[in-house]
């Protein structure tokens, strides 16, 4: 259980950080019902989450599984086809155009907006005036950017004619619209992931303010200069946050949609550079009514978010520093 | 975080110990941030400034201050340029939000305090199980859960948005109010105990009231999600009575856009303002949420 005081322009808040330790087992028990008094009273406190987790989580999973091996139409029956589905999705062009492009969305979007994450959260580490007014510029748009209404801005902006456009003509540089040339259309939404940085910059803030100055006292005192601290002292430090905040964000931008959604008006294009795999699912499953198909992609992106979310955590003891305890 | 020995490096021989930083560091840092904060509020100030100006002037130009041509045209014309009064979206939005809200504060605060609080058997079973469901990608659930809401005749109501609310699928809150009931002190349960108080007088009358930070937390975030959603609204929704914000300004793009983007940046920007409300008003309890739970 790791909290601490955080200080934040005169305000003291008690933060406890996100850890992974905590998250691996319950939390125990009053020692009242330690003596077999309330077994019951658990259950009945968890009806409704049992109800839910049985009837919306685990049984939709099986039941996606069962349509994966299904033609379904939703309008008939489903028909077994066995791997039909799986092997259709590997001849499919428009399903590898879908994974290229979502494996680019997350490769290069969650990366560039943790860096700069945390690159904000250390210029604002160590307080200012007008730290709130910062805080919340920063922030407001990680609220806001999943939003139709941002979607729609964004197409104002790097569209043909758009504001960005305009904005390079000032410099001489003339481009075609951002977001109808299929080169740069995936760029756009990339930015509009990287303007979204603010809830992992406050996760870093909230670490970056734990941390223990005297060992950067003693850094100072052998002489360790700002790069050399950061490197040997806050970025160790850091590693439990920025495996969290890599977790958390990967698994969100691979079920972005709104964007892809609104800025390609529902289809991907131009020529399929904006779909992302929950929009070519969405199309396949509610558009062309391949409930079978539909479901075979959900299954493969549970499957490839799992192992990658297992390899980060089965990597995370050769870089995650998780100070004495290990 | 106990962290007292670490490895800071080799050792040399050269006391530096200077707290402020140098002067020019200082101006850099600043104009970074200054520079950044431009940057990230620019698009949000453009859609504000050009849903003022007349139509010639908005394609295409940068300035976002509207200038002398400054009207309302955008706003009255956006309002009602769709089958429905721009209200009514925010109200059929508004009446979802709330119901989650309700939904997400009543089943995640009664899985927390059992999971918190109580003994039963399986217990760290349906803990890992509760925990692994927070990393769960939505879509892989969407096609089973669209047929059962299907056969249940749920579709076109808002009942597919709302009800699992009450079933406290978001479990990514009650890890958040977890994670703020292990703070309560223990001895408060012994001694309601002592006073004849069972389990559900001690979550109604001593866990809820303490948990408000958690609860407000969770509301608002609540908020934010269900009002921003757009996919589960796209999936369930079709009557155009029953539209959302978000479902209303899709709709908007595609009958109207190409000949009034005044009123779509207008009504795009109204969008806005409720989640923009809700954190100057919220701030604080936002920023914390964010430090403990990592959720958006």
């Amino acid at each position: 259980m790791s909290s601490s005081l955080v200080r934040s322009a005169g305000e003291q808040v008690e933060v406890p950080t996100p850890g992974t330790a905590d998250l691996a087992r319950p939390p125990e028990g009053a020692a009242m019902n330690k003596k077999g008094k309330s077994g019951k009273a658990g259950y009945l406190f968890l009806t409704p989450w049992i109800i839910g987790c049985v009837c919306l989580t685990l049984g939709p999973i099986i039941a996606s599984l069962y349509f994966s091996f299904t033609d379904y139409s939703l309008l008939a029956s489903p028909h077994w086809v066995g791997l039909k589905n799986y092997s259709d999705m590997f001849h499919d062009k428009r399903y590898w155009a879908s994974v290229i492009v979502t494996v680019k969305y997350v490769f290069i979007g969650v990366p560039i907006k943790l860096g700069i994450a945390l690159l904000i959260a250390i210029l604002l580490k160590d307080g200012m005036r007008h730290m709130s007014v910062y805080r919340a510029i920063y922030y407001v748009p990680s609220l806001l950017g999943g939003s139709v209404a941002i979607a729609i801005l964004w197409r104002q902006i790097f569209g043909d004619p758009g504001i960005f456009q305009s904005f390079l003509a000032l410099f001489g540089i003339e481009s075609q619209g951002w977001l109808t040339s299929p080169a740069t259309s995936l760029n756009t939404l990339i930015v509009l992931e990287a303007w979204q940085f603010g809830s992992p910059m406050l996760i870093f803030l909230a670490g970056l303010r734990q941390m223990p100055q005297d060992l950067y006292d003693s850094a100072a005192v052998d002489g360790a200069g700002p790069l050399r601290k950061f490197w040997n002292v806050t970025f160790p430090l850091l590693t439990p946050i920025l495996f969290f905040n890599l977790v958390l964000q990967m698994i969100g931008s691979f079920q972005a949609f709104t964007p892809s959604f609104i800025i390609s008006s529902g289809t991907g294009g131009p020529v399929d550079s904006t779909l992302f795999y929950t929009l070519y699912l969405y199309i396949q499953g509610f558009g062309n009514l391949q409930m079978g198909y539909a479901s075979a992609m959900a299954w493969v992106l549970l499957v490839v978010v799992g192992a990658i979310t297992g390899l980060l955590f089965f990597t995370a003891k050769y870089w995650v520093f998780y100070g004495d305890s290990r | 975080m106990t962290t007292s020995s670490i490895d800071v490096g080799q050792v040399r021989t050269r006391p530096q110990v200077k707290n402020s930083k140098p002067l020019w560091r200082r101006i850099v840092k600043h104009a970074v941030l200054i520079l950044g904060a431009v940057l990230m509020i620019y698009p949000l100030l453009w859609m504000f400034g050009s849903s003022f100006k007349p139509e010639s002037q908005i394609l295409g130009t940068a300035n976002p201050f509207p200038g002398k041509g400054a009207n309302l045209k955008g706003y009255i014309s956006g309002w009602s340029a769709l089958g429905f009064p721009f209200w009514r979206y925010f109200l059929n939005s508004f009446v979802i939000c709330v119901l989650c809200i309700v939904g997400n504060l009543l089943s995640c605060s009664l899985a927390a305090f059992a999971f918190a609080r109580l003994e039963f058997r399986f217990k760290g079973k349906m803990f890992a199980i509760m925990m692994g469901t927070i990393i769960l990608p939505f879509h892989v659930l969407v096609v089973p859960q669209f047929v059962l809401f299907r056969t249940m005749g749920m579709v076109d109501t808002i009942l597919p948005l709302v009800v699992p609310k009450f079933l406290a699928v978001d479990a990514f809150f009650i890890f958040l109010m977890i994670q703020f009931m292990r703070n309560v002190p223990r001895e408060l349960d012994e001694a309601a105990a002592l006073d004849g108080c069972g389990p559900l007088g001690l979550y109604w009358r001593i866990m809820m009231p303490l948990c408000l930070p958690a609860l407000a937390t969770t509301a608002i975030f609540t908020f934010i999600f269900t009002y921003n959603d757009f996919f589960s609204q796209l999936l369930y929704l079709s009557d155009t009575s029953k539209f959302t914000v978000p479902l209303a300004l899709r709709s908007f793009i595609d009958n109207t856009a190409t000949s009034n983007y005044a009123g779509l940046l207008a009504m795009s920007t109204l969008a806005l303002l409720p989640v923009i409300g809700f954190f100057l008003v919220f701030q604080k309890l936002l920023v914390e949420g964010i430090a403990t739970t990592g959720i958006k």
